[in-house]
């Protein structure tokens, strides 16, 4: 016998006739949890991910690339990785160099650029898939054209969030998409900038992912 | 700068071993008589449980709540091996690779298996308590492998050749000064420095450096979902991303229990979770694995590999009452709101696992021949129960331990090791107690010579005395002075 | 069964063998205390201990040889109170589980368990009892057992009747809910942890400046006084820098006639 097998047999012997009924987790949501306006949801995601370290800068659906080019320029950055697949990462590579922000592309497997990718990136540009009020947290979704290293490895990551996509719960964003019926590679929800508290209980960000999160959330038009 | 050798042969391979619990009294007394100690895991505790407190105002959401996550971990218990043989097949499906390990040993031998088909010299390594429950680290040195800890407080238990205090915050028995001076005397090119932001960028620096060229990176797993075939991973430092992202292999390792059927069972558990451990409405990183690098995309693994542990989780699960220690999420707050914890730190119990939690779960893994003792350091006062977002009862778990461990060695026990802590004498006492009090004629007789000769009792009376008077019965009892009223 | 809108005319008294052989005196106060609210007190002579120390040593056999003998003290429908929320927990919540294989004796655990009854519980939630203090200004601080505050959720009877007596102060200790170390066998067989933890716990009771320390529990008291009087003869103070007595001493004296002024 396998060590699966073995194992297998040793619970199987023991498992109980009845796990009872699925635990009531729609029920739980549905009587702690309310319905909110989307304002009132951006507002909480808002509260929620700035207590958590990052920064958030209300956007218009036009808008965007003016507090991006903004937010790069005052943190003297000028150069951000961009996904060109993405229309976000096409309309900032189309429009941030003339501007002096070079823009270059993840375009090869990270094998052959792995190391600048880690010693000479130091931002980065991505979209959410969503958002999540009550605990101020965005979902990334990473794709073959904005793939997973993009949110990880350079010090600051620049986020575009519709706030249309914000949900109260996480429960809510996975049964309103149907996460069940398919996940991706990967999927992450992202909720400030990286820390740490392992020194003395000391708060210390930038442990080991992005030092810096912004977040430009598209609202309604201004 | 580099990061130090990990294979270095001043890495004494003995500091990593488990220690037997013969020797808890003494390490126990080593930190209680250390006033700096003491003050310290105190204010580490208070801490923690002041931020717990606060994610939970509202006393019936959080009871409720916890309803749920004890429902959830039942329900998923009780179609363990269904739900493992789900898993598998989700996983399979997706092309994450199975293994399945019954022993630590079996575990190391799947992972360095695996390091070694693909010749690797640096294995990165996410939090994982399961890989200090099997060693392996140690296995890896043997083996020639770098295993380096990549989560700062593991980072730096790491460094100085100890083992986590704690299965949240593993460095929490160490000062920022202590620290300072481990980098400075480890890390070459690094000056001293006690300002924490340099410490945790020396830290990152270091590592960075590491996850470039690391052709393995391990991880543990928080929850497994068996319709989807995904692993998840709750973190804070980025760390475990970069375990599970930038080296060419991810393995993950976990024990057999950590399975839930419904991804909709997460969301639930998760706000337990953080809240319940470091009082965060949610980690900064959620992190949802479901397969290995797909054609067309650019990073990520080509190979993931789940090696599922049992360890004496089997035996805990064959047993209805003790199946509840399998509830756990471990989120630690059981040792947050310790009392002992709080005096005698993590490294006393010399177990992977301390605290309450590690009282009656560690019997399981290491049989009770070694963990005997482990139960009875609790006053049974019952702030873990009070405060487990699964409700595990673990003062009623802590008593059953009691008896398996005292009662005379048995056929068919439920343990292994039942009966390690047996003895005759102390056995015969509890038999002698219960024929006085369990005759009204003995206690009257025995209870009177008691209040007669009060005068005996000795002035040195075993443990108690250390810090207390000698206890003396009074001159009447209770039932003389009733008969005595006008 | 009993029902708690009733008052109820008789009461059963389960002293706990620590109250009998040690503190008898606040065993006395307690049942006076009863007394005084119009009740009669029956004292079942054959009573000895609930089994606690065997059960929670990993003793259950001998425990319920001990239990059994409890189970068969209280044959009329009255409530039964015990000083102590320890010993009542044990009563109350394991002696069911104690006998789950003795059908018999369940049943009679399942009965016996909605009867029992804490003596700050008791007086609080069933006789509404409201002191009417006749004593001087006093500040005391009131520590409340592990089995009271978790077992049986009876952590803020005690306070209620403290806060009832106009001249009492009840100082906030730090650390309040913590346990003092006492635990039975624990304070014998981890004598360093258990001295730690009531080291600290009569450190933060000195620390409000009460006058003395009131619980509900004798097995608290005897390890926080005992703990308080052995760091007096230490230091050689021979007045007792920490003086304590069971709630039902302290209500008893605070609401006697003879000490108002």
């Amino acid at each position: 016998m396998s060590a699966r097998d073995r194992i297998l047999a040793k619970l199987k012997a023991a498992t109980p006739a009845s796990a009872g009924e699925l635990p009531d987790v729609a029920g739980w949501y549905a009587t702690h949890r309310g319905e909110e306006s989307t304002a009132d949801k951006a507002r909480r995601f808002r509260h929620f991910i700035e207590l958590a370290h990052a920064e958030v800068y209300a956007v218009s659906r036009g808008g965007w690339l003016q507090k991006l080019y903004e937010v790069l320029s005052a943190k003297q950055i000028d150069k951000l990785l961009v996904a060109p697949g993405t229309p976000h990462g096409a309309r900032a590579q189309s429009e941030l160099p003339p501007l002096g922000i070079a823009c270059p592309s993840y375009e090869q497997p990270i094998e052959s650029w792995k190391a600048v990718m880690f010693n000479d990136t130091p931002a980065s540009f991505t979209a959410a898939r969503g958002a999540i009020a009550e605990t101020g947290t965005l979902i990334l979704w990473p794709t073959p054209e904005e793939p997973r290293l993009m949110s990880l490895v350079p010090p600051v990551h620049i986020v575009l969030l519709d706030a249309t996509r914000i949900y109260n719960t996480f429960f809510e964003a996975m049964q309103a998409e149907g996460w069940k019926n398919g996940l991706p590679t990967n999927s992450l929800l992202v909720s400030g900038p990286s820390k740490t508290a392992d020194i003395q209980q000391t708060l210390a960000y930038g442990a080991h992912g992005p030092k810096e999160l912004v977040v430009l959330m598209i609202g309604d038009e201004q | 700068m580099s990061a130090p050798n990990p294979t270095d042969s001043n890495m004494t391979p003995h500091a990593l071993h488990f220690m037997p619990s013969v020797g808890f009294r003494a390490r126990a007394k080593d930190v209680v008589e250390n006033p700096f100690l003491r003050q310290s895991f105190r204010g580490a505790m208070d801490f923690l449980m002041s931020k717990r407190a606060a994610q939970f105002p509202d006393p019936e959401e959080l009871e409720s709540l916890r309803d749920l996550g004890e429902r959830i971990r039942q329900y998923n218990l009780a179609k363990l091996p269904e739900l493992l043989v789900q898993l598998e097949t989700n996983l399979t499906r997706n092309g994450i690779q199975v293994h399945w390990a019954e022993t630590p040993e079996e575990a190391n031998a799947i992972i360095l298996g695996i390091c070694q088909k693909h010749a690797a010299q640096l294995m990165v390594k996410g939090k994982s308590m399961v890989s200090e429950e099997i060693e392996l680290n140690h296995a890896a040195e043997a083996a020639g492998i770098g295993a380096l800890e990549s989560d700062m407080g593991e980072y730096i238990v790491q460094l100085a050749h100890e083992k986590p205090s704690h299965i949240i915050m593993p460095a929490i028995h160490k000062t920022k000064e202590q620290i300072a001076k481990l980098f400075h005397e480890n890390v070459p090119g690094v000056e001293y420095t006690d300002n924490v932001d340099a410490l945790i960028q020396i830290g990152r620096q270091v590592l960075r450096e590491k996850f470039e060229i690391a052709d393995i990176g391990l991880s543990g797993v928080n929850f497994a979902v068996a319709e989807t075939g995904t692993l998840c991973l709750v973190e804070n430092e980025g760390n475990g991303r970069m375990c599970t992202t930038a080296p060419p292999v991810h393995i993950a390792i976990t024990g057999i229990e950590k399975i839930v059927e419904k991804l909709e069972h997460v969301p639930p558990l998760l706000s337990l979770l953080t809240r319940s451990a470091t009082g965060q409405n949610i980690s900064t990183y959620f992190n949802m694995i479901s397969s290995p690098r797909k054609p067309g995309e650019k990073d990520g693994p080509g190979e993931v590999h789940l090696v599922l542990l049992d360890n004496g989780r089997s035996q805990a699960y064959a047993d209805e009452q003790l199946r509840k220690t399998l509830q756990c999420i471990r989120c630690g707050a059981c040792m947050n709101h310790c009392p002992v914890y709080t005096r005698i730190g993590g490294h006393a119990y010399g177990t992977t696992y301390p605290g309450p939690i590690g009282k009656i779960i560690s019997p399981h893994m290491l049989g009770l021949e070694a963990t005997a003792n482990m139960a009875t350091a609790s006053s049974l006062c019952g702030a873990c129960g009070e405060v487990c977002p699964v409700r595990i009862p673990i003062p009623e778990l802590l008593v059953r331990l009691r008896e398996e461990s005292f009662t005379a060695p048995h056929a068919n026990p439920a343990m292994r090791g039942q009966g390690a802590g047996y003895n005759a004498l102390t056995s015969a006492i509890w038999r002698g107690w219960a024929a006085v009090y369990g005759s009204p004629a003995l206690y009257r007789t025995v209870s009177w010579l008691g209040s007669r000769f009060r005068w005996l009792m000795p002035r040195k009376q075993a443990g108690w005395t250390s810090v207390r008077t000698p206890l003396q019965p009074a001159p009447k009892r209770l039932r003389d002075l009733i008969k005595e009223r006008p | 069964m009993h029902s708690r809108s009733a008052y109820p005319t008789d009461v059963y008294f389960f002293a706990t063998c620590v109250v009998d052989q040690f503190f008898p005196g606040a065993g006395m106060d307690a049942i006076t205390l009863l007394e005084r609210q119009g009740i009669r007190v029956h004292f079942p002579e054959e009573q000895t201990c609930c089994g606690q120390p065997a059960y929670s040593s990993g003793f259950p056999d001998e425990a319920r040889k001990v239990a059994a003998l409890q189970l068969t003290l209280f044959p009329n429908d009255w409530p039964v109170v015990v000083p102590s929320g320890s010993c009542a927990g044990m009563m109350k919540h394991h002696y069911p589980t104690l006998f789950a294989n003795d059908p018999a004796r369940k049943a009679a655990a399942e009965k016996l368990s909605t009867r029992v009854y804490e003596l700050t519980q008791f007086l609080v939630e069933v006789l509404n009892f409201k002191p009417e203090d006749c004593g001087s200004d006093c500040t005391v601080v009131l520590h409340t057992s592990c089995s009271a505050r978790r077992e049986m959720g009876v952590h803020l009877t005690g306070r209620k009747l403290l806060g009832d007596l106009d001249k009492v102060r009840v100082a906030q200790q730090d650390h309040e809910s913590e346990c003092c170390g006492f635990g039975g066998t624990f304070s014998v067989k981890q004598p360093e942890i258990s001295g730690a933890m009531v080291e600290d716990k009569v450190k933060a009771l000195k620390a409000t400046g009460a006058e003395r320390v009131v619980s509900a529990d004798c097995g608290c008291l005897m390890n926080i006084l005992g703990h308080a009087a052995w760091k007096d003869q230490q230091e050689g103070r021979t007045t007792p820098s920490l003086p304590g007595e069971h709630i039902a001493t302290f209500l008893l004296r605070r609401t006697a006639k003879e000490n108002a002024q």
